[in-house]
């Protein structure tokens, strides 16, 4: 038999020279996909669960935080024995680093899920409270901006994609301004009639784990980047 | 169905690929890995397993082939196309020894091409690499071991302190007192432990009379680490300890002639782990005295003992640095995939 004469250099490095290594690797990639699917449809259905006044979805998705976990635990496990066996370097370094770290950043966006949904059956569980319409669309802003980064930041570490990385980065300041001045309207809907104080805390708690969730999926980008350049870029913002 | 007793298939192998060969096919006949790459390159299987018991019985005959050599098997010369630079940070600002555009030839083969690179002093620099990359004719080329091969021609500039090494004139027998090299097999001379250390002392004239040769042996087998264990009985042979106390006292016959650089090629590949940590912690000690360039392929000791790392690729240089770095961010393609076990 002649030796084949390789056509590019990918052909040597398509994976391990030790299989089963690989398919460690993809197995770990695919748990934090899994759970990042997971923790994105939490936070939707928090989100239509509040804006629907829907108790019952809201009972679903704090039921289903005991998923996210089991995830964690099993995707903690899966690391502790890949570093004890495999020894990773290099790129497979970055990678089981980013990815221990965007598991517990994911952990938290269900956590965070839990809490808006648990805020849903604390207002509307009760039937004599009637919610100011203007402040359930502030969430709703924020809700579609915590939304839109989250989901692009799951996307991005599949395709490890450090431009659309930056991309959620640069967003997650405009998600900031509109956080702020979302407090602005509430503070000034509370002076206005202080009965609406106990609901107006309600709306501020949601809009704030909507602004703890966008900062975990700037979290997920920079991991991303640093997976990909091996730079660490937190706290390097302007 | 095969059943395959293997005992420390790789420990002896590694210089040369085509001692790997045999190894190879035994992988495949397990059927424990997917069988596609080795499947690439064509090797029959059954041949390999006979060809298993041949390259034993060659060995035996004290006949190791040379890594000048070996056909890079795995790694064909297209792949080189890509690796036209070095890489990282290939000066220092301490250098104990400098090399500049070195080229080495054995005959036709040229085994080293536009090496550049600076060793720092007072630090252990690894030098990586798939077998038949140039690591280990790099490493003898910094004391001239390469000169008694024939047809092995070295170019360009290695400087020691300044002073170019292969200049006219030079006498490689105080440079090599300079510039020790440990061995991958421990190889005592068949004589005592004491007059193991003593020889190198007593024919460069070190020491004037007994004490002060006495005084020599004490030390370099404390710096090696080996004195507390084989002071009491120094007049046993140095053969009867074992391959970790072995390797020790060879390195303690490389401290006694004083030396300011120290070669090590696979210091650690003959023996057990606990041996070969010793080895490590008597790599970091002595690198506060020392420049120290070891070969190895365990890259894990080159991660835990170098504080420079640097990777060969087909006879170049193609990326050298900071170890943590290029053990965390390698810059070159083929050194990230090299150092996580995507080939080699």
């Amino acid at each position: 038999m002649s030796r084949p004469v390789p056509t590019a250099m990918n052909e040597f490095t398509e994976g391990h020279t030790f299989k089963r290594y690989d398919g460690e690797l993809n197995h770990l990639h695919y748990l934090v996909l899994e759970m990042g699917a997971l923790v994105l449809s939490q936070v939707r259905e928090a989100l239509a669960a509040f804006k629907s006044r829907d108790l019952a979805l809201a009972h679903k998705v704090v039921t289903r935080d005991s998923e996210v976990d089991r995830l964690e635990v099993q995707a903690d496990d899966e690391i502790v024995k890949l570093i004890a066996r495999r020894s990773p370097v290099g790129s497979d370094l970055r990678m089981v680093m980013a990815v221990s770290k965007s598991i517990s950043d994911l952990e938290r966006i269900g956590d965070e899920a839990v809490r808006i949904a648990s805020l849903v059956i604390q207002i509307f569980g009760n039937e004599s409270s009637d919610p100011n319409s203007q402040l359930v669309r502030d969430v709703n802003g924020m809700g579609a901006m915590a939304m839109g980064s989250l989901q692009s930041a799951v996307e991005i570490f599949d395709v490890w994609s450090e431009e659309k990385a930056r991309a959620v980065i640069a967003r997650h300041r405009d998600m900031d301004e509109e956080f702020q001045s979302d407090l602005r309207r509430l503070m000034t809907y509370i002076m206005e009639d202080s009965r609406n104080i106990g609901f107006a805390i309600s709306v501020v708690l949601v809009i704030k784990s909507l602004e703890r969730i966008g900062h975990h999926a700037q979290n997920l980008a920079e991991y991303t980047i640093f997976q990909v350049k091996g730079e660490d870029i937190r706290n390097k913002n302007p | 169905m095969f059943i395959f007793p293997v005992n420390q298939p790789t420990a002896g192998l590694s210089d040369n690929p085509v001692n790997r060969r045999p190894l190879i096919a035994v992988i495949r006949l397990s059927g424990d890995i997917e069988t596609q790459r080795i499947a690439r390159f064509g090797y029959p299987v059954m041949n390999r397993v006979i060809e298993l018991k041949l390259a034993a019985n060659n060995r035996n005959k004290e006949s190791p082939p040379q890594e000048k050599t070996t056909q890079p098997l795995l790694f064909p010369a297209s792949l080189a196309r890509n690796s036209s630079q070095t890489m990282g940070e290939w000066t220092v600002s301490n250098p104990r020894i400098r090399c500049r555009n070195v080229n080495v030839h054995y005959g036709e083969k040229q085994a080293i091409q536009d090496l550049n690179l600076d060793i720092g002093d007072q630090q252990v620099i690894a030098l990586i690499g798939p077998s038949g990359c140039g690591k280990s004719t790099f490493l003898r080329c910094l004391n001239r071991m390469n000169d008694t091969v024939v047809g092995c021609r070295v170019s360009g500039e290695i400087l020691l302190d300044g002073q170019d090494i292969y200049r006219d004139g030079v006498d490689v027998v105080p440079l090599r007192a300079r510039v020790g090299m440990v061995f991958q097999k421990p190889n005592p001379f068949p004589k005592s432990i004491f007059e193991n250390v003593a020889y190198g002392p007593r024919i460069h004239g070190f020491a004037t009379n007994k004490a002060e040769l006495w005084e020599i042996v004490k030390k370099s087998l404390e710096r090696a680490g080996l004195w507390e264990e084989v002071k009491d009985d120094l007049d046993q042979a140095g053969t009867s300890l074992s391959g970790g106390q072995q390797q020790r006292l060879c390195i303690a016959r490389t401290l006694a002639v004083n030396p300011d650089v120290i070669l090590m090629d696979e210091p650690c590949s003959a023996l057990d782990p606990i041996a070969t940590t010793k080895i490590e912690q008597l790599l970091d000690e002595l690198r506060e005295h020392y420049t120290i360039v070891i070969v190895t392929h365990n890259m894990q000791q080159a991660a835990r003992v170098s504080q420079r790392t640097a990777y060969f690729h087909l006879g170049r240089l193609i990326e050298v640095g900071e170890t943590a770095r290029i053990f965390t961010n390698p810059r070159h393609k083929l050194t990230n995939d090299y150092i996580s076990g995507r080939f080699g």
